[in-house]
């Protein structure tokens, strides 16, 4: 049997402890932040004590609007990060599930350099193409709007793969009782597949709603309207003040909001993240 | 790809095919040829006057002692980040998988920095290092530790470092507790009969049997830490205090949206492209043999 | 229930944030003005919506100076430009050079026929912007020069006298000195390390920045800010970063939570800091005009500006160019550039404006804020002091900046520095003088 130490195990707990703390430790302070009014903390009295301006700074960042911050009032940027994240999640996995299904289902020329195709975009994150993809977005006219923050980051090699993996996995018996029974392609894909696939799509929604809601540099360049700024790009704005310091308890208010989302989704649905995660890459 | 059985129909693959081959050839493929082409070229900004030079801006780019420079930050950048991340990772993981039904706990408390933005990681370990008014920097210089990330180049670094590495510590937990818990209990059980203690057993049997989780966190985190640190650079020290923070990717984006040189900002481009088909190629070839198990 | 009607109204909010304008003609303005500067800016565009309805100005914050520039370039390329854009004064040369993107501000103003008299601005203002042929070729918006702010409590407690700051550089020294015997952790810091430490130390000591009148005159410039009076300023400023005379807080205004925070006890940023230090600081603080220094001068010449001016650019329908050229002389009226002056520390652009916030009584209320004002006019401006024109500026004082860093960290000496700073330039300025040839 395995040693039950009782040191060894409060060792195990007192690191996994300290290993919580320090992962919380950054939100924490950025709580006390928040709570803090902006002459206190720039006086250096930001300690790990929450002052008592929580309410009024939330209702700021809330209510009032960010006029002072340069950007707009949250509940705007919150909503446009949701748009953008359902946008890029759902159709990563719409499209993902079709190229998918074409891959692994049939056979037709050029299958295997499409198959490549979709494979290099892998290789050009947005940061390496910011400079050309900022002026193809431009050329269809969609800079400034949803389409045009999601869009250009749809395509993914990640899903696609996934999504192959698993329907590799699919007993072939079951396509080819389909076949026998007289139902088309696109029957088996959604009376069969589909439902066969749920757990996967959830898992995957959970990942690529993150990677949607978490997007910087693209919505920082594809915007020219404070109407479409997002929450994460949005902090980057307040941050970056010419001639002033940002105000950063307001910044750490804001934070705080931005991040609520995603972190909700991924503890309210931990089972389907972590098989979203262990599944697979991103 | 193992034959699954295949339907016969001449247009519908295509159709099926057709809205990702869309996106990639208008967002991916054709950007990046005119990164390629624009490589080529001399400009000014507004794109008013343009001379064609050939490589010039290769060499250019490959001739800067500094571009070397950053090269080899990047990988430092990359390699440490990767290091942190999974190190600690690690112990975490394995005192998780430890404590037996309390796991479950620590998991949440532990998995949840995933979701938050590195952008926004970097601007929280940004606020809190700041010399004058944040917690940590401040209790750092009052401790006698000349902290400031504004000028000490290793400390910006630093501060790169630990919040890139915070935000992956999450991805890494889950993977090395999953990992962990399919290790049979059985054969831990019988190297403790045969007398090795906890320390042993990690390293001669825990360890080898995480061999493949290990080497695809490696590749995964390697592949986070070259790019999705840009949004922590970015949103903090903008690679300074002279450059001790400035990335490949970094450079690429402020070379060409900052500086306005578009040729070198391209040839850096392509120059990236190739280097990143070379890692994820080694990803894919890994995913293939994972997912084909 | 409050929560829930919170969320209404947001979302209420947010709605009518998006709502699409009426039939009003919409000119895009982007900028660079964030937090409370920003907030006035937007006042002031609204100012003129509502004076008239044909036109509508919706300002864009587009985040730092370079980030508005490159937006805006990226934005004409791809033909989706905005009206006006600001950019600051270091992009000066990149926006003359193109001529074909650039509407000059002298000839949309005559082709619209507005009132315009280039005469009513400060002459030490629009030198920056007027082409050789005297034409002003883009609108001044928010232009400052670096003034030297004072924690007047940690003077007293120091036993300096408050209104009597340091003149000097070494007066500086002495002061800083004196403040760290009473507690000040460090003598000063300073923002915009290279526009404040170089480009204005070159100005205010009457030192040439570079060769051809600081590049005014001719595209084959070179830096000269190697020179030995530049070089022991550097090496000075080292020095005493390592005894916290001097302590260095970063690029921008990164370094003002150490002036706020009490830390540092002198502070040379931007007149433009002035709002947020009243903001955020719990002492009583005052301004005075940025040392020079006595061994290479007798006295201060004059400082050059800094900041921004609002640019043109092509490819927009006519009929928002009409409403550009009206908002332009809206924004040139002696009572809104009063208002922005006295709110923001940014320069009155205009006589007019100097003489009517004068009149007003403001600079009475509030000593100090027209130390930027004099410093600009201290003395006729020599060719050293007329401003700069550097092509690719914007890269250059990221190589400065980063070479000082490099200093002040203890990792290079100075003159090793600049001079790397120099040859590095020289490689940008050959490569713009290439491009823009003819």
């Amino acid at each position: 049997m395995v040693e039950t130490r009782p040191f060894l195990a409060l060792l195990r707990h007192l690191v996994l402890l300290a290993g919580a703390g320090v992962v919380l430790l950054p939100v924490w302070l950025a709580f006390v932040a928040a709570s803090m009014s902006g002459g206190d903390m720039m006086n250096g009295e930001l300690g790990l004590v929450p002052g008592s301006q929580f309410y009024a700074n939330a209702r700021t960042v809330l209510v009032d609007g960010l006029r002072s911050g340069g950007v707009p009032p949250v509940g705007l940027m919150m909503l446009n990060s949701l748009w953008m994240a359902l946008a890029i999640s759902i159709g990563k996995i719409a499209i993902s599930l079709l190229s998918a299904f074409a891959i692994v289902y049939f056979r037709f020329p050029l299958r295997k350099l499409m198959f490549w195709m979709i494979f290099m975009t892998l290789m050009l994150p947005v940061e390496v193409r910011i400079v050309p993809t900022f002026k193809v977005v431009a050329d269809f006219g969609l800079l400034d709007s949803t389409a045009g923050l999601a869009l250009p980051l749809i395509a993914s090699a990640t899903a696609t793969f996934l999504f192959r993996q698993f329907f590799l996995s699919v007993p072939p018996e079951l396509a080819e009782a389909a076949r026998i029974d007289g139902a088309g392609p696109m029957r088996f894909f959604v009376d069969i597949l589909l439902p066969l696939s749920r757990t996967n799509i959830a898992a995957m929604f959970v990942i690529l709603f993150i990677y949607g809601w978490n997007q910087y540099l693209w919505p920082l360049v594809a915007t020219t309207g404070e109407s479409h700024y997002t929450v994460v790009m949005g902090i980057q704005r307040m941050v970056a003040v010419p001639d002033a310091e940002p105000i950063w308890n307001i910044v750490m208010a804001t934070a705080l909001l931005g991040m609520l989302p995603p972190v909700l989704v991924v503890l309210a649905m931990q089972r389907l993240f972590v098989k979203g995660l262990v599944g697979g890459d991103k | 790809m193992n034959a699954s059985a295949v339907f016969k129909n001449r247009s519908l693959p295509y159709l099926l095919i057709a809205p990702q081959i869309a996106v990639t050839l208008a967002f991916f493929i054709w950007p990046a040829a005119m990164a390629v082409f624009q490589s080529l070229l001399r400009e000014d900004p507004f794109g008013l006057a343009t001379e064609f030079i050939g490589l010039a801006n290769y060499v250019d780019v490959l001739e800067d002692p500094r571009y070397l420079d950053t090269v080899i930050r990047s990988c430092v950048l990359a390699v440490v980040v990767t290091a942190g991340a999974m190190a600690t990772a690690l112990v975490l993981a394995t005192m998780a998988d430890g404590v037996g039904r309390g796991s479950g706990v620590y998991k949440t408390l532990l998995i949840w920095p995933y979701a938050v933005a590195p952008a926004l990681a970097g601007v929280l370990w940004f606020l809190i290092f700041n010399p004058s008014i944040g917690v940590v920097g401040r209790g750092l210089n009052r401790l006698g530790v000349v902290w400031n990330p504004a000028l000490d180049g290793t400390q910006a670094f630093v501060l790169i470092v630990v919040a890139a590495a915070w935000k992956q510590i999450s991805y890494n937990f889950v993977f090395f507790l999953a990992g962990l818990q399919t290790i049979p209990r059985a054969v831990i059980e019988a190297a403790a009969i045969d007398g090795a203690g906890p320390g042993r057993r990690f390293f001669t049997i825990v360890l080898p049997l995480l061999g493949p989780t290990t080497f695809f966190l490696l590749v995964v985190n390697l592949v986070y830490a070259f790019f999705e640190t840009f949004a922590v650079i970015h949103a903090t020290t903008r690679g300074g205090p002279n450059s001790a923070t400035e990335t490949l990717v970094f450079k690429v984006f402020n070379d060409g949206f900052v500086g306005l040189d578009l040729g070198g900002s391209a040839a850096q481009s392509v120059i990236l492209m190739a280097l990143v088909g070379g890692l994820t190629a080694l990803q894919f070839h890994f995913l293939d043999r994972k997912g084909a198990r | 229930m409050k929560l829930l009607k919170t969320f209404a109204a947001v979302l209420l909010g947010s709605a009518c944030f998006s709502a699409p304008a009426l039939a009003a003609t919409e000119i895009q303005w982007w900028h660079a003005m964030g937090g409370e500067l920003g907030e006035k800016l937007n006042s002031i565009a609204d100012g003129f919506n509502k004076q008239q309805s044909d036109y509508k100005v919706v300002p864009v914050y587009k985040g730092t100076y370079p980030e508005t520039m490159t937006g805006a370039i990226a934005a004409f390329r791809a033909h989706q430009a905005p009206a006006i854009v600001q950019v600051f004064e270091v992009g000066t040369a990149t926006m003359m050079a193109a001529k074909g993107a650039v509407y000059p501000v002298y000839k949309l103003m005559a082709d619209t026929k507005q009132p315009f008299d280039p005469k009513a601005y400060l002459p030490a203002v629009t030198g920056y912007y007027t082409d050789s042929k005297g034409n002003m070729l883009s609108l001044p918006f928010n232009s400052s020069t670096p003034v030297m702010y004072v924690n007047k409590d940690a003077f007293k407690k120091a036993g300096l006298n408050p209104d009597q700051p340091p003149k000097t550089w070494p007066e500086m020294e002495t002061a800083a000195k004196a403040l760290q015997k009473a507690g000040t952790a460090c003598g000063f810091t300073t923002g915009w390390p290279s526009w404040v430490q170089i480009e204005n130390f070159s100005a205010w000591n009457n030192l040439p920045i570079g060769t051809k009148e600081n590049g005014i005159a001719g595209l084959d410039t070179k830096l000269t800010i190697n020179s030995p009076a530049h070089v022991k300023h550097i090496a000075d400023l080292a020095t005493w970063q390592k005894s916290k005379i001097f302590d260095y807080g970063g690029r921008a205004s990164d370094a003002a939570p150490k002036f706020y925070s009490g830390e540092c006890g002198m502070y040379m940023n931007t007149s433009a800091a002035y709002a947020g230090i009243k903001a955020n600081v719990k002492f009583d603080f005052g301004v005075a005009p940025m040392p020079y220094a006595p061994d290479v001068t007798k006295e201060p010449q004059n400082s050059i500006i800094g900041g921004a001016s609002l640019w043109v650019l092509n490819g927009r329908p006519t009929a928002e160019y009409e409403g550009v050229a009206k908002f332009f002389n809206y924004l040139s009226s002696p009572e809104v550039q009063a208002d922005w002056h006295q709110f923001s520390g940014y320069l009155p652009i205009t006589k007019a404006a100097y003489e009517l916030t004068r009149r007003q009584g403001f600079y009475d209320k509030n000593p100090g804020t027209d130390v930027s004002i004099k410093e600009i006019t201290n003395k006729a401006p020599t060719a050293n002091s007329k401003g700069l024109r550097f092509g690719n500026f914007a890269q250059i004082r990221d190589i400065i900046e980063g070479e000082l860093e490099s200093v002040f960290a203890g990792k290079a000496d100075a003159k090793t520095a600049l001079d790397s700073a120099v040859e590095r330039a020289d490689k940008l300025l050959r490569s713009f003088e290439k491009a823009n040839q003819g």
